[in-house]
């Protein structure tokens, strides 16, 4: 082992409470992935361009490979893992990228539905150039994001009780 | 009958078999952070590799010291390629017949080239070693330009090769030279040039870019010694091929080797070859007896492993008056980096690029391709493509719209002129292919109908001339791109990888209760294999695509196949599925005569099972056939309800497909907005529509990125400089354009399904399209030819260079 000094860290992820001794210089990351198991959150570019590692903090999107987890220390962290309804059923968005097709590798998936669930937080009735433009910082290479936006589009109309109406061709 | 029997239309719904938007399987666990890519997996034990790189394109190593990185705590080993010598690993041979150095042997030969391998008890410990280990290099004069490879003075790159004048596919002209391939009638070509009326000539770069999925390239390698096993867990396209390979060079026996390829994150060509990373862990956990995990990180990712194109293509068409063209003369400079690493099968040292006849009637044509040696990172891989066929592609929608514009020709009306016609399939191209189906007059119209093709022309002209008026800063082009691919390598009398014949495989078991498992030789890494290929076993065996698991990449379970890329999996697999299915329902058939008591000839199939013909109440459905197949089968019947195929094709499919892109530029800014994206593909039968639309988008985004700045660059010293996000073009949501999807269907005639394969049409048509876009807005101001990438600065330089900035 390294004889760098740990120290601890507490936070609430996914709603558990959850006590570690970490490096200073671990990644937020890494402390998931690694520490907890909680390998939705994916590294893509570590350097905050791709958002595979999106998560939210505090009500915020962040990018969980350019944060130190001490620097969540007392945060409340919400992953892709801690999304599913409480009976275990696939949330609207969830349900909203299997309909809509907006997945295909599955790769860049868990930050998507993670930043779009902050995004319709922020604004639950977005235009598409406004899911576009709120998804920015999320690159997936497979999809060409067209059905990314109308996934999320999907569930937008579903949490406000709206029909989905899908753009035509 | 009652109310309740479901009706023909009911049970065949029920099925989701082929043609419906079935959705997709995968996605309940990957929407749920549930997918098991290669980096999720944690071993007992489990330690890590990383690597020291060189800063250097070209330089002499001297000396490598270990020793301060070796006394940091948690540092287990630093490998380089005096230790690799010992299990003569020093080097590994590549697909293309070439061989690379797995760490630094005496010299580096690109920047960020594998020079010593850390293993460490974690990542952070690895890299903080990484910097400890001190290497001397002596720096050597640099080969960056491919046209200057063959200069008489060029730098000598590999003297490992020094007075071989035969390389793997024929003699070397040089010293940096790898081979000459030569297709084609010289001397007939070089008359229809004498004899044409018109001809053309350009010089069409391809420039060098990078797959670049989101899930770069990693592997965890676990040698038991106990049992002399060794596990690897892998992001492999071809899993099987990978454990050939290990045990060819490890001399391990391929059974006491289990490869695994778990989810993927995305491939696009990336993840088919065998990189230093993989015999490194390989061999660390030899060494260590403790599993070890490789990940690679998204520098090394875009300057080490696995570059696509950098072909330089001179480019000659002869045509008469009328618009026919009579020849066609290709060279291209082939920059294949330090180490000869193209993944293409073994006999096509440069792919399938003698598919440049493209969709046209040449009568004759020629092709050579010389392959030089540089400071740049190994590869030329098949970046969502079948084997250079994207370059090819390229070089011939381009140069058909610079003869377009030399005829003073309609480039639409010119294409329509020289299409191989319907009635000429199959057609033997003048480059040795036999196109098995096409309709391309067809697919043409239909398109140029759908966007308005003449009305769009109109427009163009009217702002042609408000911006010679001074009325505009914008300029309108209309990029068409028709293409023809040629994938599902391939048949084994001229495709195989390090001589396994490239065949793919199925197998198919029916469990009692009428549920099925099967798998397949290919792997899946997004294109939702789980899903069609269930679809297509429904459709052939009358059990539902729910009660069907299709289980990929456990080359200890799944039967031999040479994996996915190059749109192979469903011209290749896809077949074998089929085949594999129908020996099912055969057997089914001898199964269901003999429940019925009647003969196997009175009976018919329908939909989910069996009928007696002419009386469709004395039926079996398969789920009762499987039962009886594990309780009552016929005397001297074998039990069970299984069946494997290895399918050999008989010949390539022809993809094709007819894209528009209508695009507006400021002349001011270089910035060029697509207005309109029009994509109409013919891959033959269409298995699950949803998810080729979703193939097709994707690939439109690639083909996107990559005509509008995606390139891996190198400077004159032979710095890489596009090996970051930052630096290296991935379009966002934001920047990527709207796509509009259309098809029409031709199915392959020797396909057991029709199926022709989708993956890659979007990214080898997709480019010449957004590039004609360009360069069709700027031919009025007297431009023929501007390379790509076309990002704004470069546009805004082009667009300076023809005086449109007064």
């Amino acid at each position: 082992m390294s004889d760098i000094e740990q120290i601890p860290v507490t936070m609430t992820v996914n709603g558990k409470k959850v006590q570690r001794f970490v490096e200073p210089r671990t990644l937020l990351i890494h402390f998931l992935r690694e520490d907890l198991d909680i390998t939705g959150p994916h590294i893509g570019c570590e350097t905050s361009h791709c958002g595979a590692c999106t998560i939210e903090m505090n009500g915020m999107s962040i990018k969980a490979c350019t944060m130190f987890a001490a620097q969540a220390n007392n945060a409340e962290l919400t992953t892709v893992e801690g999304m599913a309804n409480p009976d275990g059923t696939l949330s609207a968005l969830q349900e909203g990228f299997r309909q809509m097709h907006g997945l295909q590798c599955g790769y860049c998936t868990p930050g998507m539905i993670m930043r779009a669930h902050v995004l319709l937080k922020e604004n639950p009735n977005p235009t598409e150039d406004e899911i576009r433009m709120g998804i920015a910082g999320n690159l997936c290479r497979c999809t060409g994001y067209q059905n990314i936006v109308k996934a999320i589009q999907y569930a937008a109309a579903k949490l406000n009780d709206t029909e989905f109406q899908e753009a035509a061709e | 009958m009652n109310d309740m029997t479901p009706t023909r239309e009911q049970r065949e719904a029920a099925l989701e078999g082929m043609g419906c938007k079935r959705k997709r399987v995968e996605d309940i666990r990957f929407t749920q952070g549930q997918g098991q890519y290669v980096d999720d997996v944690k071993l007992p034990g489990m330690v890590f590799g990383d690597f020291v790189r060189s800063p250097y394109p070209h330089a002499k190593i001297t000396k490598i010291d270990a020793s301060e990185a070796l006394k940091i705590p948690g540092v287990i080993a630093v490998l380089t390629a005096e230790d690799l010598k010992g299990v003569n690993l020093a080097w590994m041979p590549t697909l293309a017949g070439d061989v690379q150095m797995v760490l630094a042997d005496g010299k580096v030969l690109y920047q960020n080239q594998e020079v010593a391998f850390v293993v460490a008890e974690n990542r952070y410990i690895a890299d903080d070693a990484i910097q400890l280990v001190e290497v001397e290099y002596e720096e050597l004069p640099v080969l960056v330009d491919p046209f200057k490879a063959m200069d008489p003075d060029a730098p000598v790159l590999r003297p490992d090769l020094e007075g071989k004048t035969e390389g793997a596919h024929g003699p070397r002209d040089h010293h940096n030279h790898i081979f000459k391939w030569q297709v084609g009638d010289k001397d007939e070509t070089a008359k229809a040039f004498s004899d044409a009326d018109v001809t053309i000539k350009e010089m069409i770069s391809y420039h060098r870019t990078h797959p670049s999925p989101l899930e770069t390239c990693q592997c965890v390698a676990s040698m038991d010694k106990v049992k002399g096993e060794l596990t690897v867990w892998g992001t492999f396209q071809a899993p099987h091929v990978i454990r050939t390979v290990a045990s060819l060079l490890s001399t391990i026996p391929e059974h006491k080797i289990h490869v695994i390829a778990p989810d993927i994150g995305g491939g696009f060509g990336n993840k088919v070859g065998a990189y230093p990373g993989y015999i490194c862990s390989i061999v660390a956990s030899i060494v260590t007896g403790v599993p070890v995990k490789w990940v690679e990180d998204r520098m090394e990712n875009l300057s080490t492993t696995s570059f696509a194109r950098d072909y330089h293509m001179t480019t000659e068409i002869a045509a008469k008056k009328d618009g026919t063209v009579t020849g066609l003369k290709v060279h291209v400079l082939a920059d294949h980096g330090g180490f000869d690493a193209c993944a293409d099968p073994s006999k096509w040292p440069a792919g399938f690029f003698n598919i440049v006849t493209g969709s046209y009637d040449f009568p004759t044509a020629h092709l050579e391709v010389d392959g030089v040696y540089t400071n740049k990172a190994p590869g030329g891989v098949a970046y969502r493509c079948s084997f250079r066929v994207t370059e090819a592609a390229y070089c011939i929608e381009r140069a058909m719209d610079i003869l377009a514009q030399k005829l003073e020709m309609d480039p639409a009306d010119l294409r329509m002129k020289n299409f191989v016609k319907q009635e000429q399939f199959p057609y033997q191209s003048a480059l040795g292919w036999e196109y098995d189906s096409g309709d391309y007059h067809t697919a043409m119209q239909k398109a140029m109908d759908t966007i308005g093709y003449r009305q769009l022309r109109e427009e163009q002209k009217a702002k042609q001339e408000a911006f010679k008026r001074g009325e505009t800063r914008e300029v309108m082009g209309i990029g068409i791109s028709f293409f023809t691919e040629i994938v599902g390598a391939g048949p084994s009398k001229n495709c195989d990888i390090l001589g396994v014949a490239m065949f793919d495989s199925a197998e198919i078991r029916v469990h009692p209760t009428g549920s099925v498992i099967s798998r397949m030789g290919t792997k899946s890494q997004g294109q939702g294999h789980e899903t069609t290929w269930a679809q297509i076993i429904a459709t052939e065996i009358g059990i539902p695509a729910d009660d069907i698991m299709v289980e990929e990449g456990n080359t200890d379970t799944a039967p031999y196949g040479l994996g996915t890329y190059g749109s192979r999996s469903t011209p290749v697999a896809g077949a074998a599925i089929a085949l594999a299915a129908r020996k099912i329902r055969n057997k089914a058939q001898m199964i269901a005569a003999h429940m019925l008591e009647v003969s196997e000839y009175d009976l018919e199939w329908d939909i989910d099972g069996f009928q007696v013909k002419g009386n469709p109440q004395a039926r079996k459905s398969m789920k009762e056939i499987a039962w009886a197949a594990y309780n009552a089968p016929p005397p001297n019947m074998e039990p069970g309800l299984e069946a494997v195929s290895y399918y050999d094709p008989p010949n390539m499919t022809y993809p094709f497909g007819a894209y528009f892109c209508v695009m507006d530029i400021d002349v001011d800014t270089g910035v060029a907005k697509t207005r309109r994206f029009y994509a109409l593909d013919d891959c033959g039968t269409r298995i699950n529509p949803m998810i080729i639309e979703g193939q097709v988008h994707g690939g439109l985004t690639e083909a996107f990125a990559i005509a509008m700045g995606q390139e891996i660059r190198y400077d004159e010293m032979g710095n890489v400089m596009g090996a970051s996000f930052m630096d290296f073009f991935l379009p966002t949501a934001v920047e990527t354009p709207h796509w509009e999807t259309d098809h029409t269907v031709t199915p392959s005639p020797h396909h057991p399904i029709g199926a022709k394969g989708v993956g890659e049409s979007p990214n080898v048509g997709g480019v010449p399209a957004f590039s004609n876009a360009v360069n069709d807005a700027f031919q009025f101001l007297g431009s023929t030819h501007i390379q790509m990438p076309h990002d704004a600065w470069r546009v805004w330089q082009a667009a300076k260079d023809l005086g449109a900035h007064g």
